[in-house]
């Protein structure tokens, strides 16, 4: 593994590049307790506004913080262009892509993407099959997860189209950081982030059922209290002005959904839900399912109501179908991909599982429906009995797998114990798509690994946040 | 607003007040108890306060009998007992936690930090002290989230729900004492004027901090058809049946204002009001006090059950 790109330093440590030339200036000037001071603060504020809320189970629950670093973590102007750029086309093309999947089926007959990649994959959803929903958008709300490995060279390591969370941490660590830190703020010029939710609530208007004629009823679906993401849901739900409902506040009647207000029924049109698709419906899916509400699948059907994001993107998450995502971005739109992939041998593939078995060692291998940073193998950093486990699983089913090169994800200057030091990190921007077309506020959730030498940014393996700046320049 | 959302912030200051109330009950009870025999009689006062909590049929499942380690114990700290002050802390809390939006930061901090707090307390006091300052602390934090609820929250249909359920949460409590100690405020009963009721008396005005408003407004020694009187028809009592009353149609006035519809909660409500606004204490003692006050609780449920059914489902 090549040494790390760091973001603030370049390959070599010798010169600071410009984007982090003012930060630099400052972390030179100011003492290193008011940095430990202002952690202990912002951890403070975090704990009182509720933002720790975790809360599984009994009397003594635990409320875990996400930790927060106090060094922000700085992009250029031009860096954002590109990105942008990239993004706009790489979730366009998973929107066709989804609108293909459940219509005409023109990526499988071209013979672009294997059919059972779709059809067998346990996101596809059969019910969507020749259903339409407005605007043909079907990934309103794009969570894609980049790294960095160089000044030129980013790679999206994957897409969630499903329901990504994270914003609200975009959101708080920027009003965090104008707290504590006013006088870095005023020697830089930073892109705003704070009208996310405005834009997301004109997204979700405009993809209205075609039918409302009023303005949009809009409501944001929570699976409730005991869902780990509650705070984010809530959070949304306040900044969007719009309901807050779990399932038990929404019923369906004639194919038309309501919610149960202090004023009798009132018609909900866009549901921003943050309930998956198993759960969504019992009458359609699991019959167990307490979260959803019987009877939303037929008003759906019936173009009664929009739902954000529509049923069955889960298929563009799998890290298989990710492996086209070149193809299918070209298939799509006749272009080249902006954005790259980072390179992936499919373990389906003959050639590559040989490949993949004889280098374990210096591969990471996912599970291609896995999610978290969970199921799957550093190969640098296993042990030898993980490796020769991990071998077995990946024989008796190799379909399941995908491996991918250990990158070195760049890294940014970071508050730990020992003072400031490079620690990787990746970016997950939030893509909004509307009728008007794509909207991206520039910055994005920065994960970083706060473990010397950890790549794995995950928040449930130790992993913290930054702010994310891109400068107006 | 959500249906759920009403009836979150409804039940969590019903759950605020019940605890205040509880804490009120176990502060007079202990005074009572410390009372000699002699001043007192030989009534046993934990049973009493047992049912005056209304918790006697789950309480004696459990106990066989009524002393102050057992029910201290049942009425503060027990996770058995759904209305034990502390339950009713955690479920005001869950509440709080399912409407976080509807909240203010103010109201959000005073009961989060309660719940928090009652944490230190662990399984109870372990000395009177203790007992006391835990007491005392239950009411201030009452005290602190209606504080902050008032002076805080926007006055919208929110605020008038969660108001509805200080009001019919106080006057059911009210109610319940009146109940349980009506026999005492009986002007025919015997013992009157003993200095074994004069303390029980005092016992009630305690638990409805209305000991010092009795003195106000009467200028007299404590008297049981005067101890009746604030607390059933006094308007300018807080804590009367009138007064609350009084500001349960009124909140639900607000309520029906904004969304243009008068309906049945409004109209129980009203009829509630206007029999205790016609009524007068020689009246309710010569057709019987504990009838007057069953037929209260009665009503006082039934429109409970007409506010769910209009508003919170």
């Amino acid at each position: 593994m090549a040494t790390a790109f760091d973001e603030m330093r370049g390959h070599d440590g010798e010169e600071v590049r410009p984007a982090y030339a003012e930060l630099e200036r400052w972390l030179k000037e100011v003492p290193p307790d008011v940095l430990d001071y202002r952690r202990r603060e912002a951890e403070l504020i975090f704990r009182r506004i509720g933002i720790t809320f975790a809360v599984y189970g009994e009397a003594d629950s635990t409320e875990r913080l996400i930790p927060f670093d106090v060094i922000p973590r700085i992009m250029s102007a031009s860096e954002w262009r590109f990105l942008e750029k990239g993004l706009t086309q790489r979730v366009n093309a998973l929107n066709m892509f989804i609108k293909d999947v459940y219509g005409a089926r023109e990526v499988i007959k071209a013979g672009v993407i294997p059919e059972d990649l779709v059809f067998r994959n346990p996101a596809f959803r059969p019910e969507m099959n020749g259903q339409s929903v407005p605007h043909d958008i079907y990934i309103h709300i794009a969570g894609i997860d980049i790294i960095r490995v160089d000044a030129e060279t980013f790679y999206v390591l994957e897409d969630n189209a499903r329901t990504p969370s994270g914003v609200s941490y975009m959101l708080e660590n920027r009003e965090i950081m104008m707290r504590l830190f006013p006088e870095l703020f005023s020697r830089h010029r930073i892109a705003p982030v704070e009208n996310y939710p405005d834009e997301l609530l004109a997204s979700l208007k405009s993809v209205a059922p075609l039918t409302t004629s009023r303005d949009p009823n809009v409501v944001l679906l929570t699976p409730g209290v005991y869902n780990s993401a509650y705070y984010e849901h809530s959070f949304l739900a306040d900044k969007l002005g719009v309901e807050l409902v779990e399932g038990r506040d929404l019923f369906v009647k004639d194919e038309i959904v309501y919610m149960r207000t202090t004023q009798g029924p009132q018609r909900v049109d866009v549901i921003y839900r943050r309930v998956d698709d198993d759960f969504i419906d019992p009458l359609a899916y699991r019959p167990d399912s307490v979260l959803g509400v019987p009877g939303l699948m037929s008003a759906y059907a019936a173009g009664n109501v929009t739902l954000a994001n529509a049923v069955g993107t889960g298929i563009s998450d799998d890290k298989a179908v990710y492996s086209f995502m070149p193809d299918i971005v070209k298939f799509y739109l006749g272009e080249e991909p902006i954005l790259k992939n980072v390179p992936t041998w499919r373990c389906r593939d003959k050639d590559s599982l040989t490949y993949v078995l004889d280098n374990l060692a210096e591969l990471v291998v996912k599970e291609v429906h896995g999610s978290g940073g969970y199921g799957m193998l550093i190969g640098p950093t296993a042990s030898k009995v993980a490796i020769e486990q991990f071998r077995a699983k990946l024989k008796t089913a190799p379909n399941n797998f995908i491996a991918q090169p250990t990158l070195a994800l760049s890294t940014s200057p970071t508050c730990v114990e020992q003072g400031v030091a490079p620690r990787h990190v990746d970016l997950r921007p939030f893509v909004l798509t509307g009728r008007n077309g794509v909207r991206i506020v520039p910055g994005g959730l920065t994960r970083v690994a706060l473990k010397e030498g950890s790549l794995v940014v995950n928040s449930s393996q130790g992993g913290g946040t930054k702010d994310t700046w891109v400068l107006d320049k | 607003m959500l249906s759920r959302t009403a009836d979150n912030l409804y039940w969590l200051s019903r759950y605020v007040e019940r605890a205040e109330y509880l804490a009120r009950i176990l502060d007079a009870t202990q005074r009572l108890s410390a009372l000699p025999l002699a001043y007192v009689g030989a009534t046993n006062e934990w049973e009493s306060a047992v049912l005056t909590a209304g918790c006697a049929t789950g309480f004696f499942q459990q106990y066989d009998e009524a002393n102050e380690e057992n029910v201290t114990d049942y009425l503060a700290f027990s996770t058995a007992n759904s209305s034990s002050i502390r339950n009713c802390f955690e479920m005001a809390r869950g509440n709080a936690r399912a409407v976080r939006t509807a909240l203010t930061m103010e109201m959000w901090d005073a009961i989060n930090g309660t719940w928090l707090e009652l944490k230190r307390y662990g399984n109870g006091p372990t000395s009177r002290e203790e007992l006391s300052r835990f007491l005392r602390w239950v009411q201030e934090s009452s005290l602190r989230f209606d504080g902050s609820a008032y002076r805080t929250m926007l006055r919208s249909d929110a605020y008038w729900f969660s108001r509805l359920g200080v009001y019919m949460e106080r006057a059911d409590n009210t109610a319940r004492i009146l109940d349980v100690k009506y026999h005492l405020l009986l002007p025919d009963n015997e013992r009157v004027g003993g200095p074994l009721d004069y303390f029980q008396w005092a016992a009630i005005l305690r638990s409805v901090s209305a000991l010092t408003a009795y003195h106000w407004v009467y200028r007299e020694s404590l008297k049981p058809w005067l101890v009746a009187d604030l607390l059933i028809l006094k308007e300018e009592m807080p804590r009367s049946l009138a007064s609350c009353y009084e500001a349960i149609v009124r909140n639900l006035d607000q309520v029906a204002n904004v969304y243009g519809r008068q309906g049945p909660a409004q109209r129980q409500a009203r009829g509630i009001r206007n029999r205790l606004q016609n009524s007068q204490m020689e009246g309710i003692f010569q057709r019987g006090l504990h009838e007057f006050i069953s037929e209260f609780i009665t009503e006082n449920n039934r429109l409970g059950a007409a506010i769910t059914e209009q508003f919170l489902l």
